[in-house]
């Protein structure tokens, strides 16, 4: 028997073409990747989304090129913990996953879909930039690779915007990851960088490694421009889907509840805070007696450790904390801390997350080194977006909050819907030793007997301590309410739930000047 | 031979380590008083304390030598 009806042959030539596209690039580059344990794209996305299959749009893009499947990117949308999501991954057996037109158009189309189904876009990364062949047809015009970071300016605080890195992201690709909420890179295979070494040797004199320069543990801990540092693309993938878990499709809709857990067994906050106000503890093991045990979604952990933000449940709710570390260089706030806060606050408060300030500060650093760097500017953006935000916002006064740390950490001024301190909390200008020498200097070098001066500067900081009494403060009114530490996550989950309804209207204008 | 460096400006409260001492990547080696709080300098790698660059009392500012280590 012949097999001649035209409906085979049809079915034939799409299958043919189609094994193609599946198949990628070259065997050479598949085994490349397989060296650097990476995935190729389409096993990236069988992990990624819940039930393996998606709808791709674009599959065909350059097909006649032969040698460019889908055009070096698989743009698709599929689901993702059963919510929509709509993703871009370059496939780096293809030209090293270097964007074209039709790359950049497909890209280009899948932001417009996620814009216009309002639902998360993931982008999965791993591209060596434009392919400078093509530039006139992908760079410079009004659909080319600029559209990209411009839909994702557009679409930032409407959708959930996240990206993996799997591999380079370079010169203006770069951006990508710089527009979205948060950036995953894998240690030792993603980077980023404007110029790579061999540029900043031949046009700087800089000789450099890539790893130095831009690799993922230098992002994730120095620039700050990465948020989690993950050993493989499989973590990468489930730390991904672990983050989404916290978030809204889009704006417009609340995060949802999720069954409560119980904290993590340990120590009562009570043993856990040091009494002597100057003596350093972990923050994080305060935390875990809050949360719900494995809630906690760490945000640039590695980077400006003196402030740690991340998004956690307490009773199944969902929260945004950011907590002063008294262990990491004393949780004085400093420049790169009040970016960390300032970003985590704008991306909690544009999806509806409240926010749970827990502050132990001693204030923001001060000296030539970080006036000279900026801190007054620095502190500008962090106490404007936490200003700003209209999410419920919660203070509770751990132990110390002294100076502009006080205003950081959503101070009374700032109208949190309440500002709850521990017995162990104080508030003031600055702590009492300061503040004795600050106003009393003159008489105490006055003094020449040694013993006569300690008993003086004693009496001085008794007072000062009896003036900035915590019953005092909130006899006062400054503060709403004081709470045992061993009630404080159960307060906090009442709390959290009376404000649900929270609807505070924005200011009549276009928007703020941002003081970045 | 690796190089701890201050990570804030700040006092020398005590040293921890001495030299030829061998210490362990996250020990506390130095405590610095800054801002009034005391601030515990861990070893980012271990190895044989070969140098004390500071002494009790003295000032450090961000990104100055503390201690250098060997293999």
């Amino acid at each position: 028997m012949t097999k001649t009806t035209e409906t085979t042959g049809y079915n034939e030539r799409l299958e043919q073409k189609l094994a193609k596209i599946f198949a990628g690039g070259q065997q050479k580059y598949h085994e490349k990747m397989k060296e650097s344990n990476k995935l190729f794209v389409r096993d990236r996305l069988k992990l990624l989304f819940d039930d393996e299959h998606y709808a791709e749009d674009g599959r065909f893009a350059n097909v006649e090129a032969e040698d460019l499947p889908a055009d070096g990117v698989v743009t698709a949308i599929g689901k993702v913990n059963g919510e929509t999501v709509c993703v871009m991954a370059n496939d780096s057996t293809v030209k090293a996953g270097s964007w074209g037109s039709r790359t950049v158009e497909k890209i280009i189309r899948i932001q417009e879909t996620a814009e216009k189904m309002q639902v998360p876009m993931l982008y999965l990364v791993d591209s060596a930039g434009a392919r400078i062949t093509d530039q006139l047809d992908m760079f410079p015009n009004r659909r080319g690779a600029g559209k990209i970071f411009h839909n994702q300016v557009r679409m930032s605080g409407m959708v959930p915007q996240v990206c993996l890195l799997f591999g380079p992201s370079a010169a203006g690709g770069a951006y990508i990851p710089a527009f979205c909420d948060i950036v995953i890179m894998v240690d030792g295979n993603a980077s980023m960088y404007l110029g790579s070494p061999r540029m900043a040797e031949k046009v700087i004199g800089e000789k450099v490694t890539l790893e130095e320069m831009g690799g993922a543990r230098m992002h994730c801990t120095v620039s700050g421009v990465g948020d989690v540092l993950v050993a493989t693309e499989e973590e990468a993938i489930s730390e991904a889907r672990r983050y989404l878990q916290n978030f809204p499709a889009n704006f417009a809709i609340k995060p949802e509840k999720i069954e409560a857990k119980a904290a993590k067994a340990g120590r009562s906050l009570e043993a856990i805070i040091p009494e002597n106000q100057n003596a350093p503890f972990d923050m994080y093991e305060l935390i875990d007696q809050l949360v719900d045990e494995g809630s906690f979604f760490d945000i640039k952990k590695l980077f400006a450790g003196e402030l740690i933000t991340g998004i956690a449940r307490i009773d199944g709710q969902v929260v945004g904390i950011l907590a002063n570390q008294p262990k990491v260089k004393g949780g004085v706030l400093f420049g790169d801390s009040a970016d960390k806060g300032a970003k985590f606050i704008n991306l909690c408060d544009a999806f509806s997350i409240p926010l749970l300030f827990l502050a132990d500060v001693p204030g923001f650093m001060i000296g030539t080194k970080v006036e000279r760097a900026g801190i007054i500017r620095h502190g500008a953006k962090f106490i404007a977006a936490m200003s700003s935000a209209t999410v419920p916002k919660i203070s509770v006064i751990v132990r110390k909050a002294y100076g502009a740390g006080l205003y950081a950490m959503a101070g009374p001024a700032f109208e949190p819907d309440v500002c709850i301190a521990l017995p162990t909390a104080q508030i003031a200008v600055m702590g009492p030793e300061a503040a004795v020498n600050a106003v009393y200097s003159n008489k105490i070098e006055a003094i020449e007997d040694p013993k006569e001066r300690l008993q003086y500067v004693q009496q001085k900081h008794q007072e000062y301590k009896e003036e900035i009494d915590i019953y005092r403060l909130a006899s006062e009114l400054i503060i709403d309410e004081i709470v045992a530490p061993h009630q404080l996550r159960s307060v906090l989950s009442q709390r959290l739930s009376f404000y649900e309804t929270k609807d505070l209207p924005l200011p009549y204008r276009k928007h703020p000047i941002y003081p970045v | 031979m690796k190089e701890l460096k201050a990570s804030m400006a700040g006092t020398v409260l005590n040293v921890l380590a001495a030299e030829g001492e061998a210490v362990s990547a996250g020990q506390a080696v130095l405590t610095i008083e800054s801002m009034k709080m005391e601030i515990p300098i861990e070893a980012e790698f271990g190895g044989k304390v070969e140098k004390i660059h500071v002494e009790v009392g003295g000032f450090v500012n961000e990104g100055d030598l503390l201690l250098t280590v060997g293999e």
